[in-house]
């Protein structure tokens, strides 16, 4: 937990410092170029007023998942699930907004050790990476429905598909050693 | 305001009344860790503005479709796919990139390989998912990734 922390606080240093450069460049830039102030800046409001009209809320309805679906109740669900209800499951608890991947990670790992399907935690981790319910949203806002429904649907499919696959693998591995 | 933000907003209203209906001290956490992760979005929230700017402001529209633009190919899908990747951008950012790119004349296929590996495939948090799942589970998923990415955004280029 101590670990979590401190990665998160060198995450954090780090980003800032990242916008110190970033800013620094910008004002370089602008004062070499002076025309190019204007439509800079409008383009930088546009996205600033864009960005803060979804991203509260994309916020409060993170948080309010990450309290009321604990990682127990994911373990528990996906545990046992199999099949095509299986499948199922393992992209919808992975598409709940419940926080970033580094999470899923030791949930997927205790799911392996409980002896879940192996292609249930590959959906379920994929899911939770790219699948996930306010990544969707903000998708929408930014590239349109016909863009986000088309990625979507294709993505699923696909780790579906790759899930199976490498299952498969490890299991015809795991024969071979044996 | 536009129909989607106006949706979104409305989901996490209705969604916070019912869960302060039920349980107050839940939904006084749950803000709680909504306001940390929103603070802790907000400097990378104007590095990507800033950097969609410049872009937007200096770098011609011809030079960014030359690359990553309808005639640029397989290459141009490769490359972003690629530069997806690597980068550890939070997912949530990367869509109004992905937008200003496509303003610049990217095309489409380019922009949805970028998001797919982007998302999909964590070159940063590899050893993580090493350490907690194991070499073969992890290698596969990240290298697979990469491949489905390639074939879901040439798919998006032939229909959209």
């Amino acid at each position: 937990m101590r670990n979590l922390k401190e990665k998160q606080k060198r995450e954090m240093i780090r980003d800032w410092v990242l916008l110190g450069i970033i800013l620094i460049i910008a004002i370089i830039l602008l004062s070499i170029f002076p025309d190019r102030k204007e439509p800079v800046i409008n383009t930088l409001w546009d996205y600033f007023v864009e960005m803060m009209l979804i991203l509260p809320a994309v916020m409060v309805i993170l948080g309010l998942f990450a309290v009321w679906v604990s990682k127990e109740i994911v373990i528990k669900h996906l545990g046992k699930a199999s099949g095509i209800k299986g499948i199922f499951l393992a992209i919808i608890l992975g598409a709940l907004p419940t926080g970033p991947l580094y999470i899923a990670f030791p949930m997927a790992s205790i799911l392996l050790k409980k002896g879940a399907r192996i292609s249930n935690i590959v959906i379920f981790l994929s899911s939770w990476a790219c699948i996930k319910m306010p990544q969707e949203m903000v998708e929408l806002q930014f590239l349109g429905l016909r863009f986000m429904l088309l990625r979507l649907f294709l993505t699923i499919i696909f780790i579906i598909i790759m899930a199976i696959f490498i299952e498969k693998v490890i299991e015809w591995s795991e024969n071979e050693e044996e | 305001m536009n129909f989607t933000a106006v949706v979104i907003n409305i989901i996490a209203v209705a969604g916070f009344l019912i869960a302060f209906a039920k349980d107050k001290n839940k939904t006084i956490r749950s803000l709680k860790i909504a306001g940390k992760s929103f603070i802790k979005l907000l400097p990378m929230v104007f590095v990507i503005i800033i950097t969609i700017a410049l872009l937007l402001g200096f770098v011609p529209s011809e030079q960014i479709s030359k690359f990553v633009g309808e005639q640029s190919g397989i290459t141009g899908i490769l490359l972003v796919g690629g530069l997806g990747a690597i980068l550890h951008i939070p997912a949530l950012l990367a869509f109004p990139l992905a937008s200003s790119l496509l303003e610049e004349g990217a095309s489409v296929s380019a922009v949805a390989a970028f998001i797919t590996t982007l998302t999909m495939i964590g070159a940063v948090t590899l050893p993580l998912e090493i350490k907690e799942l194991g070499k073969k589970i992890a290698i596969l998923r990240n290298g697979i990734s990469l491949i489905i990415a390639i074939i879901i955004a040439l798919i998006i280029g032939v229909v959209l």
